[in-house]
């Protein structure tokens, strides 16, 4: 007598601990083996794209910093990038050294929270808890040129916003002498430890064409063994100056991803160091007064700075007619904006293009025949983070 | 191919008739092309040897609301082989069905789902063409520009039925949109002192 079994039904989120945010998968299940994941997306959908369509330049930068929440900075770059290119406007050399820096350390921010919750989702404790400490005092450095911990709204068009404050370089520079021998004792607990390796060696496997064809970026390309990285292909700011090297793995399996981001951890703080180097006093905006607005003491004296600030903080600056994609290297991967100015001061168009989304489109192929206990590696591995998925 | 006046001039030779216009700007290369042809264009920039745009970035789509042909539909492609990036992109009219890419790259799958969701637009051949970023049962396309920035319906919980109900927006205060563009030109003297200034530069 045959007994007909009929394959199991599952959902996964969208409050799961494991699923990294509000996803919501429907797994079809053989016995404990994935047969069909179809991921259910966009319980976080804020509608960015629109509401950036109704702000002007200016008052869209703080929705970038909403989207991929644990890098702000990140984000930010790519739109500033964008309008630069458009408005045709030199960066000065120090602004361009602190965007680059922010950028490393939101890279640092972000490799840590993947690293240790990827630990923390295969069982290990420990990591978390000391990732977690670097990150805020990482937060603070954040704090300390924003104003703010989380969503900085740091960077502008021509530059950044503020000066840094005084001692702020001092500390950053101590930081990094700190931060490898915390690095150190991340690997110390992960790297060989046993379960860990059980849990990711050979699992969510992707090939050097599978990279490609699911338009995978960012530590999903490097760790299937294809040496991609747009600070280098493509250099923005100062990252030609820079000197690092690009980490890429052999196998493409949760592991090496796992072993990118800890050597990418690494460059980030080379990269600091250099900045720290380079930077010498000057402007950190650009001086077109059309773009950015006039220092506050001015406003007291000088009428001409009174109206610009007027307008800029009303109007806002225009942009000429024109149409672009820029995108910047942010810790997850390829993040780009496509923006269609039409000459006013609101941005026509803004389309956001966020590496997870084409990540985590990947999850149906990545965990077809793993184990249902696979899963939460898998989904650890692919580094995704609501916000910039569903946007 | 390393230039990339050599990719447009190879482009434009090689796919005459299928390319309305191409243009180089900010280091990158965008073509409008025929909409007919999009298959055939995209099958060929991905696997001539000299473009090998091996990977699609994105696919989203612009609304133009007072034109004929409502719809620009824009494709981004990378190459990692020659470091270029290519936009191609076409216009389309409201109701008018464009084919899937799905076939030629995989990931096309959740981008095409985006712009139906987001702009309305129907694929043909998309295995699985459902709403992706919007809520279940959400009615309308949000990125359309006649689509209010409110919105038309809000949810809650509510005490009575025990669920989340959706009813129509009630908004203390209507979302205010202010003109700051300034009507001032100057006198007319000034003004024709400025246009002078114009030509003679």
């Amino acid at each position: 007598m045959t007994k007909k079994i009929k394959n199991l039904n599952l959902n996964f989120g969208p409050q799961h601990p494991a699923a990294h945010g509000v996803l919501r998968l429907i797994l079809e299940l053989d016995g404990e083996v994935v047969e069909k994941a179809d991921p259910h997306i966009g319980l976080l959908h804020r509608g960015t794209e629109k509401l950036i369509e109704n702000k002007t330049y200016m008052q869209a930068v703080p929705y970038f910093d909403r989207l991929d929440y644990v890098a702000p900075m990140n984000q930010e770059h790519a739109f500033a990038l964008a309008i630069e290119k458009i408005l045709n406007i030199e960066v000065p050399i120090r602004a361009q050294l602190i965007r680059v820096m922010f950028c490393e350390i939101g890279r640092i921010l972000s490799h840590i929270l993947n690293v240790t919750t990827q630990a923390l989702d295969v069982g290990a404790l420990t990591p978390s808890l000391w990732g977690f400490e670097e990150r805020e005092t990482l937060m603070t450095f954040y704090e300390r040129a924003s104003g703010s911990r989380l969503h900085a709204n740091y960077f502008r068009a021509g530059g950044v916003h503020q000066d840094l404050p005084a001692g702020l370089e001092d500390d950053i520079a101590k930081f990094c002498k700190t931060f490898p021998k915390v690095i150190d004792d991340l690997e110390n607990l992960l790297t060989d430890n046993r379960i860990f390796k059980q849990r990711n060696v050979d699992i969510g496997i992707v090939t050097k064409e599978d990279a490609i064809d699911y338009s995978f970026s960012g530590v999903m390309i490097r760790g299937s063994g294809i040496p991609w990285d747009l600070r280098k292909s493509q250099p923005y700011d100062c990252y030609e100056q820079l000197d690092f090297k690009i980490p890429v793995g052999k196998n493409g399996d949760c592991y090496d991803r796992y072993l990118c981001r800890i050597e990418e951890m690494k460059e980030s703080v080379s990269l600091i160091k250099q900045c720290l180097s380079k930077m010498e006093k000057g402007s950190i905006k650009s001086l077109d007064g059309k773009i950015n607005p006039p220092p506050k003491k001015e406003l007291k004296q000088s009428m001409e700075a009174l109206i610009h600030h007027f307008k800029l903080f009303t109007e806002g600056y225009r942009v000429p007619k024109d149409e672009i994609y820029t995108a910047v290297e942010a810790p997850k991967g390829e993040f780009g904006v496509y923006l269609i100015s039409d000459g006013s001061s609101k941005p026509y168009k803004c389309k956001i293009r966020a590496p997870g989304f084409s990540h985590l489109q990947s999850m149906d192929y990545l965990i077809k025949g793993h184990m249902l206990a696979d899963v939460p590696a898998v989904l650890g591995s692919l580094d995704i983070v609501f916000g910039e998925v569903d946007r | 191919m390393k230039n990339l006046l050599d990719l447009e001039k190879k482009i434009n030779s090689e796919l005459a008739t299928k390319i309305k216009k191409t243009e180089i700007k900010h280091n990158q290369i965008y073509i409008e092309i025929n909409k007919k042809d999009l298959i055939e264009v995209l099958l060929f920039v991905k696997t001539d040897k000299d473009t090998k745009f091996r990977q699609l970035i994105d696919v989203t789509a612009v609304d133009y609301p007072e034109e004929k042909e409502r719809f620009k539909i824009v494709y981004m492609l990378l190459s990692h082989e020659f470091n270029q990036r290519i936009i191609i992109s076409y216009y389309i009219s409201e109701n008018e069905v464009i084919p899937s890419l799905t076939s030629i790259f995989p990931s096309a799958n959740w981008m095409e789902r985006e712009v139906f969701d987001m702009y309305g637009i129907n694929f043909k051949d998309h295995p699985d063409l459902r709403r992706i970023l919007t809520d279940y049962g959400f009615e309308g396309h949000p990125l359309r520009k006649d689509f209010p920035l409110t919105g038309h319906t809000e949810v809650r919980y509510s005490e009575d039925k025990k669920k989340v109900v959706s009813e129509p927006v009630k908004l203390e205060q209507n979302y205010r949109n202010f003109d700051y563009e300034s009507p001032w030109e100057g006198t007319k003297y000034i003004k024709d002192q400025t246009d002078n200034n114009d030509k003679k530069n």
